[in-house]
């Protein structure tokens, strides 16, 4: 049985539809890429599986459990498992890089607030950031947010992590000390879906790609299959117009 | 002129005048503090209804929204006239000092909602949605998160408004609360040169607002510095 399991899935803006019924199942330790033009709902994608936009129809359970988007209690229990790094980082601007790790494992785990502290600084140090545990989010470049923002995701101890762009706002020569940290954590076996416009990295990492369009998925299938072998018309004019740049 | 104000400063430099002075200062502060505290805590609690998205709260938006709208365009004096008469007949034993006070909360909790309010929505969206995600309640993440970063936003008009408001008390005087104008008025009655009378109550707002005044500007430019502090 799949790990996580989206069936039918589709939801939309305001009447617009952005999900047009999406299939896609995750297993344990999987880290699935999804690929696709802008507004193909790859984001939208991810913000529907963690419950901040609501679906309109469709199932997802999660290790077997359906998820009830309805309920407060289905997704807060949804988001022990899953969580999710954005674009943008969201870090809270009033608290130290620490703190932003601490909040959450306090306030909903109930983890003991020393306890947390020394897993909070074990993580930033697997980030590479042991040193600016006391630095608030203004003064870190987007990089160093970026990787305290994944710190953050992770304190959850969460089974899945959902990457949305993370790289996206970052400046070149940031991307990669992101990405050496996430190439890390998949090798510890977290499962993870991810969208991302580096195709070099997603070629690298991923298990599964997956490409997307108009709100659907068009084609799944192994990296080395969907970047050189793509079966359907509209992955192979996407791939071709990535590998022409 | 000079020989009168010579004449008189035996009988106004006197305990008496400025025990009464310092009684009438402090109705005019008492005012403002109660109003103006109780108006921040109201006037928040309107800006966090305002916000919610909760379906049974919709009547709740309705009516704070249509309070904020109305008693920011109502004068301060006609509020206070509207709560003399509507709490005479409830409570004829109040004193005109809680109804004063009770007029400067009314007004005060309108103005301060919508400074609250503008302070919550500076907080970017991304915020909110960080926090949700981490499954922080809708509580947490408005004590933790927004709140917080908030204050620089809020802090500095709403000790202006508060400054402002003081020399607004004055109005209460046409109830009979004897505040600091009220007392200027008194002092003259009793015989006293107005260049007195009303030179005290001068050099006393002056001393009351200036420093809070001050106090404000320090807070701009302490909370302008950085967001995080």
């Amino acid at each position: 049985m799949p790990f996580l399991d989206i069936v039918d899935l589709s939801a939309g803006y305001g009447g617009a539809p952005i999900l047009n019924g999406v299939n896609l199942s995750v297993g344990k330790g999987e880290v699935i890429s999804l690929i696709g033009p802008s507004g193909s709902g790859k984001s939208t994608l991810l913000r529907v599986l963690i419950g901040l936009t609501a679906p309109s129809s469709g199932q997802v359970s999660i290790d077997g459990t359906p998820v009830d988007y309805a309920s407060k209690a289905s997704v807060r229990a949804l988001r022990r498992r899953m969580s999710i790094v954005f674009q943008q980082f969201n870090l809270f601007q009033n608290m130290t890089a620490l703190a932003n790790i601490c909040l959450a494992p306090v306030k909903t785990l109930g983890v003991a607030p020393a306890a947390a502290e020394a897993r909070g600084r074990e993580l930033l140090a697997s980030v590479g950031l042991a040193d600016k545990a006391d630095s608030y989010p203004d003064q870190l470049s987007g990089g160093q947010q970026q990787r305290v923002a994944i710190a953050r995701a992770l304190a959850m101890q969460p089974e899945i992590l959902l990457l949305d762009e993370i790289t996206s706002a970052l400046d070149p020569e940031r991307v990669g000390e992101v990405l050496d940290t996430v190439r890390a954590l998949a090798a510890t076996g977290i499962s993870m879906l991810l969208v991302s416009h580096e195709m070099s990295f997603v070629r690298e990492i991923s298990t599964r790609v997956v490409m997307m369009d108009a709100g659907r998925v068009v084609e799944s299938g192994p990296p080395a299959q969907i970047f050189t072998a793509p079966q359907e018309a509209r992955t192979k004019a996407f791939i071709g117009a990535i590998i022409r740049h | 002129m000079i020989d009168r104000l010579m004449a008189e400063a035996p009988a106004f430099f006197t305990r008496d005048t400025a025990a009464f002075l310092g009684l009438a200062l402090s109705r005019t502060l008492l005012m403002t503090v109660i109003g103006c505290g109780a108006g921040f805590v109201l006037g928040m609690v309107l800006a966090v209804v305002r916000r919610s998205r909760a379906g049974w709260l919709a009547p709740a938006r309705v009516l704070a929204a249509a309070y904020v709208e109305l008693f920011r365009r109502i004068p301060f004096l006609v509020i206070l006239i509207l709560v003399l008469f509507s709490v005479q007949a409830f409570a004829p034993d109040l004193s005109l000092l809680g109804i004063a006070a009770i007029a400067v909360t009314l007004a005060a909790t309108a103005y301060l909602s919508e400074i609250v309010r503008a302070g919550l929505e500076s907080v970017p969206r991304a915020q909110v949605e960080g926090a949700d995600v981490l499954g922080l309640s809708a509580a947490q993440s408005f004590w933790l998160v927004i709140l917080p970063q908030s204050w620089r936003v809020i802090l500095p008009p709403a000790a202006a408004f508060m400054v402002m408001f003081i020399k607004d008390t004055a109005l209460a005087s046409h109830l009979g609360v004897v505040e600091l104008a009220f007392s200027g008025k008194i002092l003259v009655n009793r015989g006293f040169s107005p260049l007195y009378g009303f030179g005290a109550v001068l050099i006393l707002y002056f001393l009351l607002s200036w420093p809070l005044g001050r106090m404000a500007a320090w807070l701009e430019t302490r909370l302008a510095v950085s967001r995080h502090r």
